[in-house]
């Protein structure tokens, strides 16, 4: 803040000839005016040599972070707190999250982002743009860990009285976890001016984890066990375990019933987060076997280039996020929504073309059409790797796909919750196609009896691709909704074909509701296995139970009956 | 069309060997052995062109012994078995003098037995889980104690770290790995329930569960990390998951042993900002060795954004330790280069010198970085000179008595000091 220094500077230049000037006035009246004048000036000039030495000696301080290591910058910090000066927020804030920069040739700190080859540099105190420097220019001041933890419990104790209940709310909440007993005075402060209930809340609560971690009275800490029992989450818990094992009579059994309630709660609410975990994965298995469900289920193609349609439908993603970061950043959050006709597409023309050139020489030949299929699916896979190269390629999260928020004590992550909604939504379309459009209608006629809808006009080679082609379009709308919790690479499609194939069997074949109470099924089970077998043994007990299951019901879960099943 | 292609495929073969013969009399070969296709691809593609880039850059240098270096590559496309029919295929038909290659650990088991029977050379650039020594192969990746043991120690001591998760994909790295910390923790007075073990199969997508009992075990009023063997693919669901999930690196870090540069490419690292890893090289390193280094390959594959990585380093520190070993022993005899490349040393590009030793192992410094915004590393902890890599761990029953020397006259790999007797147990 160079820049406001000379300014203080002037200042006072400007101030010292008027004062001169007024003496040499003379007259007593005058004198006695100037007298005033001068004691109001002093008062003033005083005043702002106070401001203007803390903002000296803040800048100082923050120059400091220049200096040391890891150790010396933990201390840095502290001083920069210990000022109560909240100038001093933004730079910590800009600390944690590692924006803040020093210059190699004077050690002045700034606050600097990159753009293009240049970083943009921000005075720390003033906020105010100073300039320009190039990557070797300027050094970036390291945090580890420990030290973002620091600043995270700093920026709380500065950032407790700001104006925004937001600000306030996170700023109580790091105290919450930095547990510090020296900040209880500053949110006794805070508590007494606050207004909005909720961050009241958060503040009290902070106060009691504060408070046991303090040397304060039993009775302190019986009413902060209290207010953590309320609180009943399992920060409160890790709280009150650990105040198990150094506090002693009273203290300890309070937290020991508190812990006990709390546990019991949470342990019930744990069932409701596996089902919730169940239907999340049971969507994404819906997601994968839906398209399947309809080559496989109701054309009865083995097709095992069907995980390959997914990944497609992600490069598509991929893709159309890349065109847009490149060409219009400011259309990302809608860049999914863009995606989804597109991999739609892309999957069923590509669908279509298989079904085309190789499918339909061999209907009538599962054991052909599986080798076939599966040669696709490894063309298919080398020519993405050949075209996008084999490393993992990003596929970004909109912000309302990422994050997630607390459900009573379950957490639920918007990415997952937008993806069940999305596989209902894309059955019911599914459903909605196949039962209510003149397409649909000709596809089940055509499965039905193919000679006598044949008989009936409808051409049926056309609406043996376009089926193949809606199959693998919709595999291609997954993989747009696969791309957001799993890794877009080659190998993405081969994950799930296995999956699907169960998924579709277990459900019944032919049979689009038997897919999707076939999934959510499995997934639920798989949820409530893991816990108790770990992921591996789950796994393998889905399969011993599919395996079962089927030699007592060789149809599935919902068998088609009639002449159909004979066709 | 079937006598078309068999014609075609004989005039191919025909043309193969001839190049194959005329090259053969002023080049030397060096064989190549990473997946191109296949799950493995997406880490052992990079390998491939770090060694064509390696490669020309010493040829043109003048080659070695005075004449050019000739790659020859094949795919083993990820198969294990395929993996020893491709080596036996580089050694016995195309003659090479050694082979850089393998990735995961059954890939280096099933081709063992192939570089003892042809006595060939392999260099296996990649961290594996120790307890093995065999005389052809020499090991530039990283032991447990030059990754995962120092790894914990700095979570123990930096970090403060009581309680511990250890979570790998189920297969031998991350189970033998596991093994030797669990020893370790146990050894240091981590109580048996201050440590969860979890495992999930190859390619797990669903972390749903594991991330809130991650969550769960980590609210027990104990500072707690997670220790993670997770391979491959899985990783990018699993960060996912962590950063969705709000799993911040200030409460409940994450160090890796698996994620690289490489791997935190397909991801946003915004949210993963603090989560560790610990390696032998970050690209991260200030030096100017490694400055050249990264300039080169991003102009050999003419990609500004291309990342380099720990194994592409131990490539880089193995081929210079052959080519440094071939020009000592003045031939490329795999008998001399054996003996000579013991206590043969080069510039690693972390600054510093990496040693062959008589186990076959070498030295490197360790370094633990913190996974920053623009999907980097940055070095917060590095040891104060390099560590020799153990190829027998001190902390497993069966193994903490074995030693490994190469040299003459001991020429054991598993020599059992309590016995004295060469050939002792190994897991």
């Amino acid at each position: 803040m160079r820049s406001g220094e000379t300014f203080d500077d002037k200042f006072i230049q400007v101030r010292l000839p008027t004062l001169t000037r007024l003496f040499k006035a003379g007259g007593p009246m005058s004198l006695l005016k100037s007298i005033l004048v001068f004691f109001c000036l002093f008062a003033g000039l005083t005043g702002q040599a106070f401001a203007q030495a803390d903002a000296e000696s803040l800048r100082n301080l923050v120059n400091e972070l220049a200096k040391g290591k890891y150790a010396e910058t933990e201390q840095q910090i502290e001083a920069l707190v210990a000022t109560g000066n909240p100038a001093a927020a933004p730079v910590l804030k800009a600390l944690g999250v590692g924006n803040l920069y020093f210059r190699k040739s004077d050690n002045a700190v700034f606050i600097a982002r990159k753009s293009g080859k240049t970083f943009v540099l921000t005075d720390p105190l003033t906020l105010e743009p100073t300039g320009e420097a190039g990557k070797r220019e300027i050094k970036k001041i390291k945090v580890n860990n420990k030290l973002r933890r620091v600043v995270r419990a700093a920026l709380g104790s500065l950032t407790l009285q700001a104006p925004d209940p937001e600000v306030r709310r996170s700023a109580a909440s790091a105290i919450f976890k930095a547990k510090d007993p020296d900040s209880i005075p500053a949110l006794n402060v805070a508590i007494a001016a606050e207004t909005d209930d909720g961050v009241l809340k958060v503040m009290e609560q902070a106060r009691a984890a504060a408070v046991l971690n303090s040397d304060l009275d039993a009775s302190d800490k019986l009413a902060a066990v209290a207010t953590l029992s309320e609180m009943g989450n399992r920060d409160a818990l890790s709280l009150l375990i650990g105040l198990q094992s150094t506090a002693e009579g009273d203290l300890r059994d309070a937290a020991v019933s508190a812990a006990a309630k709390i546990e019991k709660s949470i342990a019930a609410w744990d069932t409701a987060q596996n089902v919730w975990y169940g239907l999340s994965l049971g969507s994404v298995l819906l997601l994968a076997a839906i398209g399947l469900a309809i080559t496989f289920g109701v054309m009865g193609v083995i097709n095992m280039a069907h995980g390959e349609m997914v990944m497609i439908g992600a490069y598509t993603t991929f893709v159309v996020q890349e065109l847009i970061r490149t060409s219009a950043p400011g259309l990302f959050e809608y860049s999914l929504l863009i995606a989804l006709p597109l991999a739609f597409l892309t999957s069923g023309v590509i669908g279509i073309g298989i079904e085309r050139g190789v499918i339909r020489w061999l209907y009538g030949r599962p054991l052909e059409t599986l080798l076939a299929t599966w040669g696709i699916s490894l063309i298919l896979q080398q020519a993405v790797r050949s075209l996008f190269g084999p490393t993992n390629r990003e596929v970004g999260n909109p912000d309302w796909m990422s994050g997630a928020f607390e459900l009573g004590q379950m957490t639920i992550t918007y990415n997952r919750m937008w993806i069940i909604v999305f596989a209902l939504v894309v059955f019911a379309a599914l459903m909605l196609v196949l039962k209510k459009t003149p397409f649909g209608l000709y596809t089940r006629a055509v499965t039905q009896n193919r000679r006598m809808a044949a008989s009936m006009g409808i051409r049926t080679p056309w609406i043996d691709a376009l089926t193949f082609g809606l199959g693998s379009g919709i595999a291609g709308v997954a993989g747009v909704a696969l791309s957001q919790i799993d890794n877009v690479s080659p190998n993405l499609g081969q994950g799930y074909i296995i999956d699907s194939f169960m998924v579709v069997v277990f459900g019944g074949v032919g049979n689009l509701w038997g897919t999707l109470v076939g999934a959510m099924t499995l997934g639920v089970v798989n949820k409530f296995l893991e816990p108790y077998a770990g992921a591996v043994l789950g796994k393998i007990f889905v399969l011993v139970f599919i395996i079962l299951f089927i030699q007592k019901r060789p149809r599935g879960l919902f068998a088609l009956k009639g002449r159909a099943v004979e066709a | 069309m079937k006598k078309t292609f068999t014609k075609f495929a004989l005039a191919g073969l025909m043309a193969s060997t001839m190049i194959g013969g005329a090259a053969a009399e002023d080049t030397i070969k060096v064989g190549i052995l990473h997946s191109l296709s296949g799950t493995m691809a997406i880490s052992e593609t990079t390998l491939k062109d770090a060694m064509l880039m390696l490669i020309e850059e010493q040829n043109k240098k003048g080659g070695l012994l005075g004449k050019k270096l000739e790659a020859v590559v094949v795919d083993p496309a990820s198969d294990w078995p395929l993996f020893a029919e491709k080596a036996r295929e580089l050694i016995e038909v195309n003659g090479v003098d050694a082979v850089f290659g393998c990735w995961t650990s059954v890939s280096r088991k099933s081709v063992l037995p192939v570089f003892e029977e042809l006595n060939s050379l392999l260099f296996y650039p990649v961290q594996y889980e120790g307890e093995e020594s065999q005389r052809n192969v020499f090991y530039t990746g990283a032991a447990p104690n030059q990754q995962a043991i120092p790894a914990v120690d700095y979570l123990m001591n930096e970090e403060g770290v009581e309680r511990w998760v250890l979570a790998g994909t189920d297969y031998v790295y991350p189970r033998t790995t596991n093994k030797i910390l669990e020893a370790y923790l146990k050894s240091k007075g981590v109580a048996e329930e201050d440590i969860m073990i979890n495992y999930t199969p190859f390619g797990h997508s669903d972390w749903q569960t594991i991330v809130s009992d991650i969550k769960a075990f980590g609210s027990a009023g104990k500072k707690t990390a997670v220790v993670s063997t997770i391979n491959g693919d899985a990783n990018v669901p699993f960060y996912k998951e962590l950063g969705n999930a709000g799993i911040k690196a200030e409460d409940i870090p994450v160090v890796a042993f698996s994620v690289g540069e490489e791997e935190l490419a397909g991801l946003d690292t915004a949210p993963l900002v603090g989560h560790l890893a610990a390696w032998n090289y970050f690209q991260s390193a200030d030096t100017d060795a490694n400055a050249e280094f990264i300039d080169t390959w991003q102009a050999f594959v003419g990609d500004d954004n291309r990342v380099t990585n720990d194994p592409m380093e131990a490539h880089f520190i193995g081929f210079n330790m052959w080519v440094e070993a071939v020009e000592k022993a003045g031939t490329t005899d795999p008998d001399a280069v054996i003996d000579s490349i013991v206590g043969v040393t080069v510039p690693n590009l972390t600054g510093g010198y990496s040693a062959m030793m008589p186990n076959h192992h070498i030295t490197k410094p360790v370094l633990i970085g913190e996974i920053q915004e623009d999907g980097q590393f940055e070095t917060v902890w590095e040891t104060s000179g390099t560590v020799v890599g153990d190829a027998w761990s001190d902390y497993l029953d069966g193994s903490k008595d074995l030693i490994s020397d190469w040299r003459a006259p001991m020429s054991c790999g598993n020599f059992n000091t309590a016995t004295g007797k060469c050939g002792g147990s190994g897991s």
